[in-house]
């Protein structure tokens, strides 16, 4: 409860509307950021009182170095370029001249979480107002030397010039020489006249990534790098059911054969995060890990031990029947009318099975305790929740938490989660010594957060030769409900999890529209869903994108065509300054960008298909506009395909760092083509079934099919480009299937099976 | 006792004698370029190379290693930039990083063996890499750009 209100009182942007302020400090040079003045104080008051605690803030030595402090998490975005980016352009600072720091987590920082596709978004106006708030303090530094107005001016570059007397000055002399205290309000910042795209420098450009050359020579360092003095090494010893098992008894007398043992200790997590896990205690990794499989455990597998992927899909399927459960998402005009007053009405499910995060880099963390305090490294997504869950863990005052940020070996939404942290720290509370904990590829994948399998009713009403009504209803598990229970919104029947329906509040004009979602009971319980990379628009494009295509070929209208005539910017669909701009336009833009790439409607050889769809992702506030065309071959007679060709259009408002941006979609797009056509858990007797690389199968370079991806950034505002690619591939992949085969594969993954039994079923 | 030449260097090591290579390095030795990822040889981030040959240490026993040469990340040129290391930032490859020293190590022992690839050839002799990423597209453009540099 007490860590609920904490994320509901923190600002949900993780960006304080705080004043910014300017001031100088001992041996940091120039300190600027966002901070709480004290009452009837300025800014000298609050550094000299410490109560400047800023939660976005960058410093500049007397040699003009500026360091960026990222609280953001590094995991392959390459994030703290482009947040630095942002901040450099307004403050005219050498790209040279930054440095990136990544700080101890702290809580005045607010909301630090990193996903979503939000860290852009989210930090693009503080950072470039606080960018142009830094330059104008150091033009009036430089004004107070030499009694010119402020307006004749220019900086550029770390240098400001007064072209008229032919005068400069360095930033670094300007902080040399003790910069007076400064602050400005939020109406103060906003009355900045930030500058037009096209005088911008850095932002927009493709400079090389700051954190990239570690990542080339093996010195980076990951959580699992983490090394302590005195520090013994754990392994868990998992249960046989993900979720609800306890240990009865414990039976170490062949572990204590392994050489080098030092225990084990069994978790009681006061957050029930995990049960029934164990963690055996070692000199090495390796000791640990025969020691862990040593031990003789008696468990009482608890409530979910009959569950299955099958019993989950068939409990959606009775509460789609009966219509239970259902939440509210989309209610514009009258579908009980619409559907009523049709002519023809098509409906189709949609099913997508447990996908899961394997990340390259197991869960880890390292934990001890030093002079009273504990510390904690480990990389990390949403640390927000750490500094919640970890006091009540550790049971100990949340000041007497350090946690320290440290790269990711690969996010994707799995390290939004705190259960390995909370395994390491009580065993480091339990051993009474430091423990570097590390999952072993199993436990990684059969504890992890998983993707939730998703049964999506849609039905269409037909008038007048065209969708005229549609409902949507879905179940599936709620990942927000467990994971940040504030960030539930509410609806008609109750509380709602968008993050469970996000994409199916499409940007096409329907007059009548309804969408639901409702919590799978079973799913929620044995198989704690997380949120993967892209999330809810994962699967809600899968199904609206498969439907339309299925809707078009009904009314015998070509898929581009019908998409183009619904695209028409009325109404809601007009989209609003600044985030969603254009609306439907800008939807229908990318659709014909990637369309005319891709010569769509091209004469294609026999058993070959295109297939189109667009998306939005990842929320309907702050849409990326995506479109997406791949072309297919498919073996008739064995169902076997391969994705020969995929284009890509993405318009993101602005991209910051271009080629990150690409490659970001590069790397999205080829996750949403392992999703739809590989990967699978499933779930037997409660156990997620799969163990490592061979049996959960990802995609690899020889499965990558050419790629053409057009990146536009009209100088709107910026919005995500992490996630919305993975969305828009499993879609037109079904509907290229359809348009080479005339089968429709409506489950993910699309097997070679499925459209084989398709064929000839 | 195991003796073991690592980056040219002599060293002994008390583990036993079936301890995967890769936890010697990377926890033993605290040279952490190479990375577990999988513990069965499925994914390649644990690759360094024996002799010359990239190989699979989470599952080679230390004592298999004994009196080879033994080659890592760290190792593969003092400067770290082998064609391949430049060609990975030229082309900037890494998004999270981690696999990457396994794939700069696979691809460096086969073009050491291939002079004159084809695109075939090193998807090849990449496949068995796993990026999670995704950095496929940017890791097969990266090799070609070192071959043809390794050419010249």
């Amino acid at each position: 409860m007490k860590l609920q209100k904490k994320i509901a009182n923190s600002d949900k942007r993780g960006v304080s509307r705080r004043d910014f302020l300017v001031g100088s400090a001992a041996g940091l040079g120039l300190v600027m950021g966002y901070g709480a003045l004290p009452v009837g104080g300025g800014v000298k008051e609050a550094m000299a009182a410490g109560s400047f605690s800023p939660n976005i803030w960058f410093s500049m030595d007397d040699a003009g170095i500026t360091t960026v402090n990222i609280v953001k998490a590094e995991m392959g975005q390459h994030v703290g370029t482009a947040i630095a980016q942002s901040l450099a352009d307004e403050l005219e600072v050498p790209w040279e001249n930054i440095r990136l720091n990544f700080p101890d987590v702290a809580p005045q920082w607010g909301l630090f979480i990193t996903g979503g596709s939000w860290s852009i978004n989210w930090t693009f106006a503080a950072m470039s107002q606080a960018g142009a708030a830094g330059r104008i303090v150091l033009m009036e530094q430089a004004v107070k030397n030499w009694g010119v107005p402020v307006a004749e001016l220019r900086a550029d570059q770390g240098m400001i010039y007064h072209d008229k007397s032919n005068r400069k000055v360095s930033y670094g002399d300007l902080v040399k020489g003790g910069i007076i205290s400064r602050s400005f309000n939020k109406a103060q910042l906003e009355a900045i006249t930030l500058k037009a795209p096209k005088d911008r420098k850095i932002i927009g450009k493709s400079v090389a990534n700051l954190d990239i050359p570690s990542k080339t020579n093996g010195s980076i360092k990951y959580g699992i790098d983490t090394f302590v003095d005195g520090m013994v090494y754990g392994a868990p010893r998992t249960p046989p059911v993900r979720y609800g098992a306890t240990v009865k008894k414990v039976d170490d007398s062949a572990a204590k054969k392994v050489a080098g043992y030092q225990g084990h200790v069994v978790l009681e997590d006061p957050t029930k995060m995990v049960t029934g896990w164990i963690v055996a205690l070692a000199d090495s990794y390796p000791a640990a890990l025969k020691a862990a499989e040593a031990l003789e455990v008696d468990y009482d597998l608890g409530p979910n031990a009959k569950v299955s992927s099958e019993s989950i899909m068939k409990e959606a399927e009775e509460m789609i029947k009966a219509g239970e459960g259902g939440r509210t998402f989309v209610d514009d005009g009258d579908v009980k009318k619409g559907m009523a007053e049709a002519t023809t009405k098509f409906t189709a499910e949609y099913t997508t099975s447990l996908n899961l995060h394997m990340p390259l880099e197991p869960m880890n963390a390292t934990v001890w305790e030093e002079d009273d305090i504990w510390h904690v490294t480990t990389g990390n997504q949403f640390q927000t929740v750490l500094a919640g869950v970890l006091p009540i863990v550790l049971g100990v005052d949340p000041s007497a938490i350090v946690i320290k940020q440290v790269a990711l070996g690969g996010g994707f939404g799995r390290r939004l989660e705190a259960d390995y942290v909370v395994v390491a720290a009580l065993a480091a509370k339990g051993a009474k010594k430091p423990v570097k904990m590390i999952y072993d590829r199993a436990a990684d994948t059969q504890f992890d957060y998983p993707r939730s399998q998703v049964l999506q009713s849609l039905k269409a009403g037909i008038k007048d030769g065209k969708l005229d009504s549609m409902t949507h209803d879905a179940v599936c598990t709620w990942a927000t409900s467990r994971l940040a229970p504030a960030f539930l919104a509410d609806a008609p029947e109750g509380k709602i999890d968008y993050f469970a329906i996000n994409g199916a509040d499409f940007w096409y004009s329907v007059p009548n529209h309804r969408v639901r979602v409702a919590k799978s009971k079973q799913g929620d319980a044995a198989a704690p869903a997380g949120n993967l990379r892209s999330v809810a628009p994962g699967y809600t494009f899968f199904a609206v994108e498969s439907f339309m295509d299925e809707l078009a070929h009904e009314l015998k209208i070509d898929p581009l065509a019908f998409r183009m005539s619904m695209l028409d910017a009325a109404g809601k669909q007009a989209g609003s300054a600044p985030m969603s701009v254009g609306g439907a336009k800008r939807l229908a833009g990318v659709l014909k960008a990637a369309t005319d790439k891709a010569e769509w409607g091209k004469k294609m050889a026999e058993g070959s298909g295109m297939g189109l769809s667009i998306s939005s992702a990842q929320e309907r506030a702050t849409p990326t506009w995506t479109a997406c065309v791949v072309e297919v071959d498919v073996n008739k007679t064995s169902g076997d395909y391969k994705v020969k060709k995929m284009t890509i259009a993405i318009d993101v408002g602005t991209a910051v760092n271009p080629d990150a941006v690409k490659a970001q979609v590069e790397g999205s797009a080829l996750w949403g083509l392992s999703i739809a056509t590989k990967e699978e858990a499933i779930m037997e007797d409660g156990a997620i079934q799969q163990t490592n690389f061979d049996t959960y199968d990802v995609l690899r370079m020889e499965d990558v099919p050419e790629m053409e991806i057009i990146v536009l950034s009209p100088g709107e505002y910026p919005v995500g480009c992490g996630e919305p690619g993975v969305t828009v591939v499993a879609p037109a992949i079904a509907n290229a299937i359809f348009n080479a085969t005339g089968v429709r594969v409506r489950h993910l993954p699309m097997t070679p099976e499925a459209i084989k039994e398709a064929l000839t079923g | 006792m195991v003796k073991l030449t690592i980056n040219g260097k002599d060293l002994n090591v008390d583990v036993p004698d079936d301890t995967p290579l890769l936890w010697v390095i990377r926890e033993h030795l605290q040279m952490t370029g190479t990375k577990f990822g999988c513990g069965a040889g499925l994914c390649g981030a644990c690759t360094v190379h024996i002799d010359g040959e990239a190989t699979r240490t989470c599952i080679t026993d230390v004592s298999d290693a004994a009196g080879t040469k033994i080659t890592t990340i760290e190792g593969l040129d003092e400067n770290g930039m082998h064609p391949l290391q430049k060609a990975w930032i030229a082309e900037q490859v890494p998004q999270c990083g981690y696999c990457q020293s396994g794939q700069i190590m696979t691809a460096a022992s086969f073009l050491e063996e291939n002079k004159n690839p084809s695109d075939e050839d090193i998807v090849e002799a990449m496949t068995g890499n796993i990026c999670r990423c995704m950095s496929y597209i940017r890791i097969k453009k990266a090799v070609r750009r070192a071959a043809d540099e390794m050419k010249a």
